[in-house]
């Protein structure tokens, strides 16, 4: 059975185009246009996960998505704010992720996938994970890059388990610093950047050109997955 | 101070002003009747005989025949005949004057109503046109019809006229009063000679009591001298002379410390009142020192005498007399007010009276003595001030020196010779520690004198009587020369004091001068009052709830609640409050507002931390000067604060009315494109048209993206959040969000992995490399190349985009907003913005953004962004592992 996405949108023209798109990529779609209603349909109809625009007539958008995150449904926020503090908020309150509009369908969809993927996978953590040359045994702690073992030291296995759990999820600093460097209160910023630098120079084709470790511009780190 | 002085612009500017206009002549009268028009007539004549070109505009001759006779062979201008509710109204034709224009021209009844429908509503509108036209005009006025003076006549005549005619009129015009005793004119009355409308004559008989026209006609007179001296004043200004002008009344009243000149300040204030004139509290600040309590109480005289709306002054000055002359030629006063107490007759004979000396002394002005009550203060003690322990000694010491020197030289010298020996102890004591001294010095010389050199030889005994002489001479000179010397010294003294209080005030406002930031200059004002007085200063400003604190001398003081309350007692009613003064007295603060043209524009808060009062009495003097001048300063910084707002507010119009026009043409381009297209796309047109409507969509993003940006720049709302950022990540996202744009130009990218970090707002600078990336993506040509370079130098790290278009023309800033290179592709294009968004983000940031050509053979533009070595941020190698 296809997954069922619920879209979230005052705006009609908006819904429609997110129902084409979706449809196209075979998912199911219900559409709702306030808060009250995205509540009703996300009790009623369980859909898998929730498109939820932030600047709804009857409530911020913020404020649905700890309750929707609560009944274990994934959320992707899709909204014009797009200023950082908004989207770190809306992911430390548990957004899977962030889309700024005006989007790409494209992206959305990956997004999708990636967010359905991460659900799928809380119930049972995959110990061995696959992305381009690069293959994790997270349990085991051996990390190979076409098939052979790259030596890496504990925070930057640490920070690449972080996001590996969550393959093509973004992972905010804030989280990435409090699981790498749990004794650390407050660890710097600089900590994280280095180590993801000396990470890409490990395990990056173009280190100057990241495509295994993506920057999410003032926000976080997201894993590629694919 | 004695280079010429300036003349005043403002009075030029009168004078010049008046020479354009025609001039104005008012023939004023108390009352009707005394002859003004015919006196009018009479001077037009005389004109006429001189050649002038005279014509009656209007002339009231209520039938009278010697005025009748007066008109005859005078060029008349018709009046022109108004229909007014079935009747006719004859009024002034004052379109045929101006045409007819003539050099003079006669109205006569100045405070005349129009008929309805006339130009204006007034006659002296009317005049006014004619002497704006450059005509000369003769009018006629009665003094209760002076709009300042309406009121006044009505109060006592108990006629209210409703015609009045502003006085600005009567300050430009020469004024001649037709003047006729009161008898004089109730006799023509009663002749018939005045003319009386029926209806008003029982009204006007209680008008025309002999006590109203002699009130009137003072008034008229009074208000014509006031007229006389406000011109001469301007002339006076004008020329820039010095000089004794005789002023209308100018009041000035000399106060003390004395307990009853309260009561004096009351007089001088209804004094002024009646005469309408202004008035001065003047305190004479004499070399005679003065109790604490005394002080207290001249400066609540001088409070009151500001509150009373009088000014105050303080003049320096060896003496009471003195001071009260300079100031009253200063300011030309035309009466003195001062108190007299009643003294004892010995206080009179060695002081003599200084009323006496007043009113000889300053002859061409009133001097007014008023009584005063309560006790004598301590007289001056300025000559007998104590002799310290040590004088004595020294006296004494000086005079057995003296006795000493006699003794050895006594054979040498005459006994005539040895008393001048003792004039040296004498004056010696008397100019170093006062009278009481020199009087010692005087007997002690007396009694060595005698004792030693007089025979009996050895004895108190003066056997001849010239020798008494000798004696009385000595203690003559000492009173004489205490005298000289301790005036000299008081002299000295109050110019030393004077000389620093205007070093003080000259140092303040040198310091003040220098600031023109506001909040900058309330700072200073608090530290230098703070230090000049070595005490607490705060200056608290109208805020929105109450008076709110400006700056502080000290950065932990607090206002309490008391304090507050007397800060904004003193900030709403601009009078003194809190400590030490007659309100809120319970505040440790003292308050002072520092007087703006309208209202407070600060209150100044003084504290001691024992306690006592924050400004010791002898320097209230000082503290007015300086509060003054720390008014002047923020008034002016006030203004100029105003001025660069105005500007800001201008160049913020001009701003955005260039990018409106741009904005327009820019968001209209692309829309028209994707509207097009999707309609062709509709009728199944070329699905090519897709990729059309995407990148037009693309550019659309892009600009509203821009617009939002240069909104925040310029609103000053951008509050960068710095963070440690990687410069591969900050490159590697913006070339990818600006793929579509940078199409199939290769990119060399040259950003070592070994650079420090680099503290950044990471979003404004990923718009920053978005937007250069984006305008090399623009100039230069599909497919060449195009470099990142990043380069550490020894003081911080430069970040290069080079790209291979046509490069900058010279002289071309390409950071400034709605600019834009002629000849760049209009499609390709944006709203100019991109660079100065570049460059608002890099101020907000601190980076340091700079664009020049390539320095090797290619063309192509270089745009560098300097990132500081304060912005870098060092690797940390610990926790790393």
């Amino acid at each position: 059975m296809s997954a069922r996405i619920l879209v979230v949108d005052d705006e009609a023209a908006i819904r429609r185009l997110a129902r084409v798109a979706l449809e196209r990529a075979g998912l199911a779609v219900r559409e709702a246009e306030n808060a009250r209603e995205a509540l009703l349909f996300a009790n009623a109809e369980r859909p898998d996960l929730v498109l939820l625009d932030l600047g709804l007539p009857d409530r911020d958008g913020l404020e649905l998505v700890p309750l929707l995150k609560a009944k274990g449904l994934a959320v992707i926020i899709v909204s014009a704010r797009d200023s950082t503090s908004e989207k770190v908020a809306a992911l430390d309150l548990g957004a899977d992720d962030y889309v700024t509009k005006p989007f790409d369908s494209e992206e959305l969809l990956a997004r999708i996938r990636a967010a359905l993927r991460h659900r799928a996978g809380t119930k049972a953590i995959a110990p061995l994970v696959n992305i381009g040359r690069i293959s994790l045994d997270l349990a085991g702690h051996i990390v190979c890059r076409d098939g052979m073992e790259v030596h890496l030291t504990r925070k930057e296995h640490d920070v690449l388990a972080v996001l590996a759990r969550s393959p093509g999820r973004v992972v905010t600093h804030k989280a990435l610093l409090a699981a790498v460097w749990p004794d650390v209160t407050d660890p710097p910023m600089e900590y994280l950047r280095i180590v993801v630098r000396n990470l890409r120079q490990k395990l990056e084709t173009d280190p100057s050109r990241p495509s295994l470790i993506r920057n999410e511009t003032g926000i976080g780190y997201r894993l590629s997955s694919d | 101070m004695n280079e010429p002085p300036a003349p005043d612009p403002d009075a030029l500017l009168k004078a010049a002003q008046r020479a354009a206009r025609g001039r104005l002549k008012i023939f004023l009268g108390a009352a009707p009747g005394v002859g003004k028009t015919y006196e009018m007539l009479g001077e037009a004549r005389a004109r006429v005989a001189a050649g002038t070109d005279v014509v009656a505009g209007v002339v009231e001759t209520h039938g009278r025949a010697d005025t009748m006779a007066m008109l005859d062979g005078l060029e008349r201008v018709p009046l022109r005949q108004l229909q007014w509710q079935g009747g006719t109204l004859a009024e002034m034709d004052i379109d045929a004057i101006l045409a007819r224009r003539p050099a003079l021209v006669l109205v006569d009844e100045l405070a005349h109503t129009n008929a309805p429908g006339s130009r204006h509503p007034k006659r002296w509108q009317d005049v006014e046109e004619l002497l704006a036209a450059g005509i000369e005009v003769f009018t006629t006025l009665n003094i209760q019809h002076v709009e300042s003076l309406n009121d006044v006549v009505a109060s006592f005549t108990r006629v209210r006229v409703r015609e009045t005619v502003p006085d600005r009129l009567l300050e430009a015009a020469d004024i001649q009063v037709v003047d006729l005793p009161p008898d004089e004119l109730i006799q023509r009355l009663k002749d018939g000679k005045v003319y009386v409308p029926a209806e008003a004559s029982r009204a006007l008989a209680h008008f025309f009591s002999p006590a109203n026209l002699s009130a009137l006609r003072e008034l008229a007179l009074r208000r014509a001298a006031q007229s006389v001296d406000a011109q001469m004043l301007d002339l006076v200004r004008g020329l820039g002379l010095p000089g004794q002008w005789p002023v209308a009344e100018r009041i000035l009243v000399a106060v003390s410390d004395h307990p009853g000149c309260e009561s004096l300040v009351r007089t001088a204030k209804r004094q002024a009142d009646a005469a309408r004139a202004p008035w001065t509290a003047l305190n004479v600040v004499t070399p005679a020192s003065r109790a604490a309590q005394a002080q207290a109480r001249l400066a609540a005289t001088l409070a009151l005498a500001a509150q009373l709306g009088g000014e105050v002054a303080h003049v320096p000055a060896p003496d009471i007399l003195a001071g009260i002359k300079a100031h009253a030629a200063q300011v030309r006063a035309t009466q003195i007010i001062v108190g007299k107490a009643q003294r004892s007759w010995w206080f009179k004979l060695r002081h003599g009276s200084l009323v006496d000396r007043l009113i000889r002394e300053t002859p061409g002005i009133a001097v007014n003595v008023v009584p005063i009550e309560g006790p004598v203060p301590a007289a001056s003690a300025a000559l007998g001030r104590p002799v310290p322990l040590a004088g004595w000694v020294w006296t004494l010491l000086m005079v057995a020196a003296a006795t000493l020197v006699a003794l050895a030289l006594r054979s040498g010298l005459g006994i005539a010779n040895v008393s001048l020996l003792y004039m040296l102890p004498v004056m010696a004591a008397a100019t170093l520690f006062g009278l009481n001294a020199g009087i010692m010095a005087g007997l002690a010389s007396a009694l060595a004198f005698n004792f030693f050199f007089l025979p009996p030889i050895y004895t108190f005994t003066i056997a001849d009587p010239e020798n008494w002489l000798a004696v009385a001479v000595l203690l003559g000179v000492a009173v004489v020369t205490s005298q000289l010397a301790s005036r000299i010294r008081a002299q000295a003294d109050l110019a030393a004091t004077s000389a620093r209080d205007n070093a003080v005030l000259a140092g303040f406002l040198s310091r003040l001068t220098r600031i023109a930031e506001n909040d900058a200059l309330a700072q200073t004002i608090t530290t230098e009052f703070a230090r000049q007085f070595d005490c607490q200063a705060v200056l608290a400003g109208p805020g929105p709830d109450g008076p709110a604190q400006l700056a502080a001398s000290e950065a932990d003081v607090a206002l309490d609640t008391m304090a507050q309350a007397a800060a904004g007692w003193a900030l709403v009613r601009g009078e003194v409050a809190g400590h030490g003064s007659a309100t809120l007295t319970a505040s440790d603060w003292l308050f002072r507002p520092l007087p703006g043209a309208s209202g407070p524009l600060a209150v100044l808060g003084l504290r001691r931390e024992d306690g006592r009062d924050p400004v010791p009495p002898d320097q209230l003097p000082l503290l007015a000067g300086l509060i003054d001048q720390a008014a002047l300063a923020l008034d002016r910084a006030r203004l100029a604060g105003e001025a660069r707002q105005l500007a800001r507010v201008e160049e913020r119009d001009r701003l955005r009315a260039t990018l409106l026009q741009s904005v327009a043409h820019d968001l209209k381009t692309p829309l028209t494109i994707i509207q097009a297209a999707a309609a062709e796309l509709e009728r199944g047109s070329t699905p090519a048209l897709i990729a059309t409507v995407r990148a037009e969509a693309e550019r659309l993003k892009r600009f509203v993206g821009n617009l939002l940006d240069m909104a925040r720049v310029e609103a000053g709302a951008l509050h960068p959040m710095p963070e440690p950022i990687d410069l591969t990540d900050a490159i590697a996202a913006a070339v990818h969000d600006t793929r579509h744009v940078l199409g199939d130009r290769p990119i060399q990218l040259d950003v070592r992995p070994d650079l420090p970090l680099v503290r950044l707002d990471p979003r404004l600078f990923h718009h920053m490399l978005i937007n250069l990336l984006d305008n090399a993506g623009r100039y230069a040509a599909a497919a060449t190349p195009l470099a990142i370079i990043a380069t550490r130098r020894p003081d911080g790290l430069d970040l290069a985009i080079i790209d291979s278009g046509p490069g900058l023309p010279d002289g071309h800033d390409p950071f400034t907003a709605f600019r834009r290179l002629k000849g760049s592709d209009r499609s390709a294009g944006g709203t100019g913005l991109g660079l100065a968004i570049v460059k608002g983000f890099a101020d907000a940031m601190g980076l340091r953004v700079t664009a020049a050509n390539r320095g090797d053979d290619a063309t192509g533009a270089v745009f560098t962004l300097h990132m500081a070595d304060n912005l870098l941020v060092r690797t940390p190698a610990e926790a790393l592992l």
